[in-house]
């Protein structure tokens, strides 16, 4: 063994620097693709649908919905017919409840692998994430059924459709740090998830449109970075109005500040997991 | 300076003053909100209490490392020994990186491998072949790394025929069995490992303890925590033994080990906890008092080959609807399994402090140095897992004269020393003499 050549490594007691450690993201990036296949392997065992759970749940909902806004209520839906406007929506919404769910809860459901195992522990969220774009994927192909039904024809920027979702993935990746994170010291934080996604829908224009909402309360609204990722990812999909660039460049603003200070608090509190786990 | 240089460079590990300061109570159960709350609102109180000379609630912080320094060379095996809670764990934990120190810095050069549990991150719908290689990348494997060595693993492993078998069909042994052959193909140049080789049966142990001999042979830098002393002394070099976070004893594996069981681990003949919050255990069960009492005599009275003794073990069993079963294991100063003992039934009676104990007789031990490991089994009890107290006491047995031992005084070898009932007699008796001759001819 030539001790001249290998690697050194200091373990100080305090650790001040937030920044990420990149090369040992690097050096561990098969266990992220582990952590992700195993995530997605296991979601599905021993059910009988298998992977059509991944479009039944918003299906559902989308069908619930089109009965009680869309046939009920009349509820306008911009310029898309509701059934599709209602699905589109859920389809993204499905994806940013599920990965934040998943990675709220996923530092305390892996506590054995962190109280017994170093590796960068931020890919427990992150795999549960990249393992919930698996179900997005496929519930993606039923839109385009959808689209097809409805003959709406695909125009150029739905190309763009794949950058709408970039900034949900962000977003639940940095409430997922900061909850994942919280749950280690306080288990409030599984159920408030529950209580947190349904304030979170009805804040979000998925039942309804945003345009349905008073133009004076449409700022504070589009704080919420899910209001310009769903109207964006809508956009995209029949481009006739015009393109809500108001409420999207806020939503990638606060998405961007919600993951610095995710990373920021996981970084802080993660060399103690497994004390408190 | 050159020297200085020279023999940092030699070194694979070097720790200085390291401490870890763990608040018990709040460590081993999770706080939700309502706890931080109201000790937020219970603050100005305590201030007030200490105040008032009240002995403020110290006792909730300890120090599970405190002020330790150590070098090791590359190349050198160290066995880590030590009563439970002496903070051998919690050493492989810092270095493993899997918590931080409180205070102290650490250097490490060479990549590091850690063996803190067997088989951690296997899951039970996967299969075998499967969680080879998820477990090789938990462990920092390539996933090259694992395909070269796949084979070997397998064979190791002795669990070929259930390779593509989700592992939750897999027996205990198997499933052990698989963990620790993944393990054992970990190349990296240092290795933490904590007592994995307590799993399997005999057989397999052997096979182990063969893989980390190798890993030794190799130059490999392991650092090894076993309560297993014959291990220590087979495998390592050089020894530590910790004792309230500190290092005591430091030296040749040998003369270690046996300063050790002669001078560290005799002291427990008894332990109790006074504070039911800070006693260790879980939110089931807590330890109240564990003691070796021997029967019809005074309680300080030495134990000999000759005496009864209980053993009692005192709990706090906080849940109402757990069933418990109590298992003592009794090893000797070599690390043998004398006995195991296990209470019958489940002891079902509602909460409140339980007293658990059984009756060595006389004429049953041999003389030496034994510890017991106690386990609480909380069949299945949702929300806790099983308590495992190992070293909770520690007892010498004294030799005396006895009836036993006839005209012999020499070493009485064996792990016991039964006082069994012989009994010779006659079969058949020879005839008269000179006839008896005649039948043998």
């Amino acid at each position: 063994m030539q001790p001249t050549d290998v690697a050194k490594l200091t373990i100080r007691a305090t650790d001040k620097s937030w920044s990420l450690n990149w090369g040992e993201f690097w050096q561990h990036r098969e266990l992220l693709y582990f952590l992700t296949w195993r995530d997605i392997k296991v979601r599905y065992k021993q059910t009988v649908l298998g992977v059509v759970w991944a479009v039944m749940q918003p299906l559902a909902i989308a069908l619930a919905l089109t009965v009680f806004f869309g046939r009920v209520v009349h509820m306008p839906s911009d310029n898309l017919p509701y059934p599709v406007f209602a699905y589109a929506g859920m389809v993204l919404w499905q994806f940013f409840a599920q990965a934040l769910t998943e990675s709220s809860n996923s530092v305390v459901a892996n506590e054995r692998l962190i109280s017994k195992v170093y590796f960068p522990r931020i890919f427990v969220p992150l795999s549960a994430i990249l393992a919930s774009l698996l179900d997005l994927v496929v519930s993606l192909l039923v839109l385009a059924l959808f689209l097809a039904w409805f003959h709406i024809a695909p125009s150029a920027p739905i190309v763009l459709l794949p950058f709408f979702v970039l900034p949900a993935v962000l977003t639940s990746l940095g409430a997922g740090l900061w909850l994942s994170a919280l749950n280690v010291k306080f288990r409030d934080v599984r159920y408030t998830v529950n209580f947190l996604m349904q304030f979170w829908f009805f804040a979000t224009p998925i039942a309804y449109p945003t345009s349905s909402v008073p133009v004076r309360l449409r700022l504070l609204f589009s704080l919420n970075p899910m209001v310009g990722i769903v109207d964006g990812f809508r956009w995209t999909l029949r481009p006739e109005g015009a393109f809500p660039a108001q409420s999207f460049t806020l939503a990638v603003f606060t998405a961007t500040v919600l993951l610095m200070t995710g990373v920021y608090y996981f970084r802080r509190t993660e060399d103690t997991f497994a004390d408190f786990i | 300076m050159q020297t200085s240089s020279e023999s940092d460079n030699g070194l694979a590990i070097r720790c200085e003053g390291i401490g870890k300061h763990y608040r018990i109570g709040l460590r081993p159960r999770y706080r939700t909100l309502r706890d931080t709350i109201s000790d937020m609102a219970r603050a100005p109180f305590r201030m007030l209490a200490s105040r008032g000379n009240t002995p403020a609630r110290v006792d909730r912080d300890v120090w599970a490392l405190r002020d330790l320094s150590l070098e090791m060379p590359h190349g050198e095996v160290l066995g880590i020994i030590g009563r439970n809670g002496s903070g051998k764990s919690t050493l492989l934990k810092i270095l493993s990186r899997i918590t931080r120190p409180t205070e102290g810095q650490i250097e490490i050069r060479g990549r590091v491998g850690s063996l803190i549990e067997v088989g951690a991150g296997f899951h039970p719908e996967l299969t075998g072949r499967e969680n080879i290689f998820l477990n090789g990348a938990i462990l920092g494997m390539t996933r090259r790394v694992v395909d070269q060595k796949f084979d070997e693993i397998v064979e190791f492993s002795e669990c070929g025929r259930m390779l593509d078998t989700a592992m939750k069909h897999y027996s205990s042994g198997m499933y052990v069995r698989l963990a620790f052959a993944v393990a054992a193909h970990l190349d990296t140049e240092i290795l933490l490992v904590d007592e994995v080789l307590a799993v399997g049966d005999a057989g397999f142990q052997k096979k182990c303890l063969g893989k980390m001999g190798d890993a030794a042979n190799q130059g490999r830098t392991v650092l090894f925590v076993s309560h297993n002393m014959l291990a220590v002394d087979s495998l390592c070099t050089r020894a530590i033994c910790l004792h309230e976070g500190r290092v005591v004893l430091d030296g040749p594996a040998p003369s270690v080990t046996s300063r050790y069981l002669q001078t560290w681990l005799p002291a427990f003949k008894e332990v109790h906890y006074d504070n039911v919050e800070t006693a260790p255990g879980n939110n089931v069960v807590r330890l109240h008092r564990a003691r070796i009492r021997p029967l019809n005599r005074a309680p300080t009275d030495q134990l000999t080959v000759r005496t009864a003794f209980a053993v009692e073990f005192e709990c706090w069993k906080l849940a109402s609807r757990a069933r418990l079963t109590f298992v003592a294991d009794v090893y000797n100063e070599h690390g043998v399994n004398v006995f195991t003992t296990a209470s019958k039934g489940d002891c079902t009676v509602s909460v409140g402090l339980l007293r658990a104990s059984f009756i060595v007789p006389a004429d049953l031990m041999n003389d030496g140095t034994f510890r017991i490991c106690l386990l609480v089994s909380l069949n299945g009890h949702a929300g806790a897992e099983d308590i495992e107290w190992n070293d909770l006491l520690a007892f010498e047995i004294h030799d005396v004269a006895s009836e036993i031992r006839g005209d012999y005084h020499g070493h009485w070898s064996g792990a016991l020393r039964p006082n069994l009932e012989w009994r010779t007699e006659l079969i058949e008796s020879f005839p008269a003499s000179g006839a008896g001759a005649q039948v043998l001819l």
